[in-house]
C-alpha cells in the first residue's frame, strides 16, 4: 500500500525541518556513493573526496548539531530552565559527549595507534550505537515482516465480528452518556436545593437542613467511579475495533495482486532471513550484495514509515520538535552503520574504498556485534509475537 | 434510534488544538487542569436551558462527543471512528488559531463527519472535495471555535481574525475565538456566550423539527398501510 512520508504539520520550527532534511540528504548520499563505487561512476579521486566530505558533514551533524538542538528544545519545554536555555543546552550537550566518549571503553573498537582527535574515534562510537539499532530493528523486522504479510498468520476476521464490537462500543458510550446526564441532573438539583436551603432561616429552617439527606454527593462519587471504568472500557473497545479493521484491510489487501506479490516476497525473504539467522554462506557475494541492497532500500522506506507512525502516535505540539530531532539522530546513525556493515556483503574489490575512508576500524567486531544483537532481537521478537498471537484469538472468542 | 430527548453534538478538530479543554469548559464551567491524549471518543454533557425565560423553556442535556485523532489517520482508525458520526444534531469545529494547518483541516473533518452521517438530513458528498454550495444546503448546525487566542501577538490579530471570518463564511457558521485556560471568554452575557446559546438553540430546534418530521412520516406510513389493507 502506498503511504507518503512527510514531515507532519505540527513541526513549525524551520531549523528542525532543515536539520532533519540535511541528515536525510547526506545519509542517502552515502548510499549513492557506494553505488557509484560499484558502477565506476565519477573519477576515483573525486569519489574519495566526496566520501570524506560527506562523512565529515554527517559526523558534524550527528555529534554536534542534532544533540545540541535536542537539548535546546527539551530545555525549552521545561519552564524552570527556560530563562537560561543556551546555558542548560550546553550542559546537556557536554553530558551527552561524556557518555558518548565513555562508549569507547567497553568495546574493542579501536587499535591503539589512533590519536585521540582522529576521526576514527567518532565513527567508531557512532558505529556502535547505529549497529545496535540496526541489529535490533533487523531482528524484529526479520520476524515481523513474514508474520505481517504472510496470509498463513492472518487471523480470520469477518464483518460480523467488527459489527459486534462496534455495537458494544456504542452501547458503552450510551451508558457513559446516561450516567453523565444523571450526574449533571443531580448536581443541578443540589445547586437549586442549596439556593432554597439558603433562603430557609429561623428555627424550622435549621431543623429542615438537619433532616434533609446529604446523599446527593455520595451518589455522585459512586456514579463517577462507574463512569471512569466505562470510559476505560470504551477506550479498549475502540482500540480493539481499530485492530480488527486493520486486520480485515490486510486480509483484503492480501487478495489483491500487489498483496499476493508481497506475500510471495514475504515467503522468499523469510527464508533468506532464516538463512541469515543460521549464517550459512553458500551464495556468492555479488548476489548477497544485491539482496542486501534491496533490504536496505525497503528498510529505509520501512524505517521512515515506522518513524512517521511512531511520531503521529506520540507527538504533541510541545514535544514534536524533540521527537523529529531524535528521529533524525536515529536515522543518521542507522545509515552510517549500514555503510559499515555493508562492507561485509560487498565484493572484495569494493571494500577497499570503505576501509580507506572509514579508517582502520575493527570491522570484525561490528559484524560479530551485529550478529549477536540480531539473534537476540529476532528470538525475543519471535517470543513476543507468539505470546501476542496466542492471546488475541481468545480475546475475540469471548464476544 | 434517535430518541426524543437526545441531542448529540460532535466536537471535531486536529489533535492538540484543545477540543478536550473546550468540552470541559463548556460542560463543567471549569478549566481543564491536565489535558491528555484522547483515545477514541470522550463524551460530556452540557446542561442547556432552551429559550430561557419564555413559556417554551425546557432543559436539555446536550451530549458533546469529542472524537480524537487527525485527518491523516490510518483508514482503520477512520472506519472505526465513523460509528460516532451517526444521528448528529450539530457539529462544533475546533481549530488552533496559531496553527493554520489545523484550520485548513476543518474542511476534511467536516466532510468526513457529514458524509458518514446516516440520518436522512445529512448531506451525501460523493467526490470528497469541498463544495461551498453543499455547505449552504447543509442542515446540521455548525459552530467554529478558535483556541489559543491569547497566544497570538497583537500585530497578527487582524490577519487571524480575517482568516477566521473567511472560514465562518465558508462553513456558514458562527465563530468564537477564545483561550481555554480563561473562563472569562465565555462569561454570561458576553457576545461569545450569546453565540454559544444561539448555536445550541438552533441545534435543539433542528432536533424538534426532525422529531416532528419522523412523527408525520410515521403517521403517513400508518395511513398508507391502512389504505392498502
Amino acid at each position: 500500500s502506498y503511504r507518503s512520508v512527510s514531515i507532519p504539520p505540527q513541526v513549525r520550527q524551520y531549523v528542525v525541518q532543515v536539520v532533519f532534511s540535511v541528515t536525510f540528504a547526506f545519509s542517502c548520499t552515502m548510499f549513492e556513493l557506494i553505488i557509484f563505487e560499484i558502477l565506476g561512476v565519477l573519477n576515483s579521486t573525486s569519489r574519495y573526496f566526496h566520501w570524506k566530505l560527506n562523512l565529515y558533514v554527517i559526523l558534524l551533524v550527528l555529534i554536534f548539531v542534532v544533540p545540541f538542538y535536542i537539548g535546546y528544545f527539551v530545555v525549552s519545554n521545561i519552564r524552570l530552565l527556560q530563562r537560561q536555555r543556551l546555558l542548560f543546552s550546553c550542559v546537556v550537550w557536554f553530558t551527552f559527549m561524556y557518555f558518548f566518549w565513555k562508549l569507547g571503553d567497553p568495546f574493542p573498537i579501536l587499535s591503539p595507534k589512533h590519536g585521540i582527535l582522529s576521526i576514527e574515534q567518532l565513527i567508531s562510537r557512532v558505529g556502535v550505537i547505529g549497529v545496535t539499532l540496526m541489529a535490533l530493528l533487523s531482528g524484529f523486522g526479520a520476524v515481523n515482516c513474514p508474520y505481517t504479510y504472510m496470509s498463513y498468520f492472518l487471523r480470520n476476521v469477518t464483518d460480523s465480528d467488527i459489527l459486534a464490537l462496534e455495537r458494544r462500543l456504542l452501547q458503552t458510550m450510551d451508558m457513559i452518556v446516561s450516567k453523565k446526564k444523571r450526574i449533571a441532573m443531580t448536581r443541578r438539583q443540589m445547586y437549586q436545593r442549596g439556593e432554597e436551603q439558603n433562603k430557609q432561616t429561623g428555627f424550622w429552617g435549621m431543623i429542615k437542613s438537619v433532616t434533609s439527606s446529604p446523599s446527593g454527593s455520595e451518589n455522585l462519587s459512586v456514579i463517577q467511579q462507574e463512569v471512569d471504568a466505562l470510559e476505560e472500557l470504551s477506550r479498549q473497545l475502540f482500540l480493539e475495533t481499530v485492530d480488527l479493521q486493520a486486520t480485515k484491510e490486510r486480509i483484503e489487501y492480501s487478495k489483491t495482486f500487489q498483496g499476493k506479490y508481497f506475500n510471495f516476497l514475504g515467503y522468499f525473504f523469510s527464508i533468506y532471513c532464516v538463512w541469515k539467522i543460521f549464517m550459512v554462506k553458500f551464495w556468492s557475494q555479488h548476489i548477497s550484495f544485491i539482496l542486501v541492497g534491496i533490504i536496505i532500500v525497503t528498510s529505509i522506506r520501512g524505517l521512515l514509515i515506522t518513524l512517521t507512525k511512531f511520531f503521529y502516535a506520540i507527538s504533541s505540539s510541545k514535544s514534536s520538535n524533540v521527537i523529529v530531532l531524535v528521529l533524525a539522530q536515529i536515522m543518521g546513525m542507522y545509515f552510517v552503520s549500514s555503510v559499515l556493515l555493508m562492507r561485509m556483503s560487498m565484493p572484495l574489490e569494493y571494500r577497499t574504498i570503505v576501509t580507506e575512508v572509514l579508517g582502520e576500524l575493527q570491522f570484525n567486531f561490528y559484524h560479530r556485534w551485529f550478529d549477536v544483537i540480531f539473534l537476540v532481537s529476532a528470538l525475543s521478537s519471535i517470543l513476543f509475537l507468539y505470546l501476542a498471537h496466542k492471546q488475541a484469538p481468545e480475546k475475540h472468542m469471548t464476544l | 434510534m434517535a430518541s426524543l430527548d437526545r441531542v448529540k453534538v460532535l466536537v471535531l478538530g486536529d489533535s492538540g488544538v484543545g477540543k478536550s479543554s473546550v468540552v470541559h469548559l463548556l460542560c463543567q464551567n471549569q478549566v481543564l487542569g491536565n489535558p491528555s491524549w484522547t483515545v477514541g471518543c470522550s463524551v460530556d454533557v452540557r446542561v442547556h436551558d432552551y429559550r430561557e425565560g419564555t413559556p417554551e423553556e425546557k432543559t436539555y442535556y446536550i451530549e458533546l462527543w469529542d472524537v480524537g485523532g487527525s485527518v491523516g489517520s490510518a483508514s482503520s482508525v477512520k472506519s472505526t471512528r465513523a460509528v460516532f458520526y451517526n444521528f448528529v444534531n450539530g457539529i462544533i469545529l475546533v481549530h488552533d488559531l496559531t496553527n493554520k494547518k489545523s484550520s485548513q483541516n476543518l474542511y476534511p473533518w467536516s466532510l468526513e463527519a457529514l458524509s458518514k452521517d446516516s440520518s436522512p438530513t445529512g448531506i451525501i458528498v460523493s467526490n470528497g472535495d469541498y463544495d461551498r454550495e453543499q455547505f449552504a444546503e447543509n442542515s446540521v448546525p455548525l459552530l467554529l471555535i478558535g483556541t489559543k487566542f491569547d497566544q497570538i501577538p497583537e500585530n497578527k490579530r487582524n490577519d487571524v481574525l480575517t482568516r477566521t471570518a473567511f472560514l465562518s463564511e465558508d462553513f456558514n457558521a458562527e465563530e468564537i475565538n477564545l483561550d481555554c485556560t480563561n473562563p472569562r471568554y465565555l462569561a454570561a452575557g458576553s457576545s461569545n456566550a450569546v453565540k454559544l446559546s444561539r448555536f445550541f438553540d438552533k441545534v435543539e430546534t433542528s432536533v424538534k423539527i426532525k422529531c416532528m418530521q419522523s412523527f408525520t412520516d410515521r403517521r403517513r406510513f400508518n395511513f398508507k398501510s391502512l389504505h392498502n389493507d
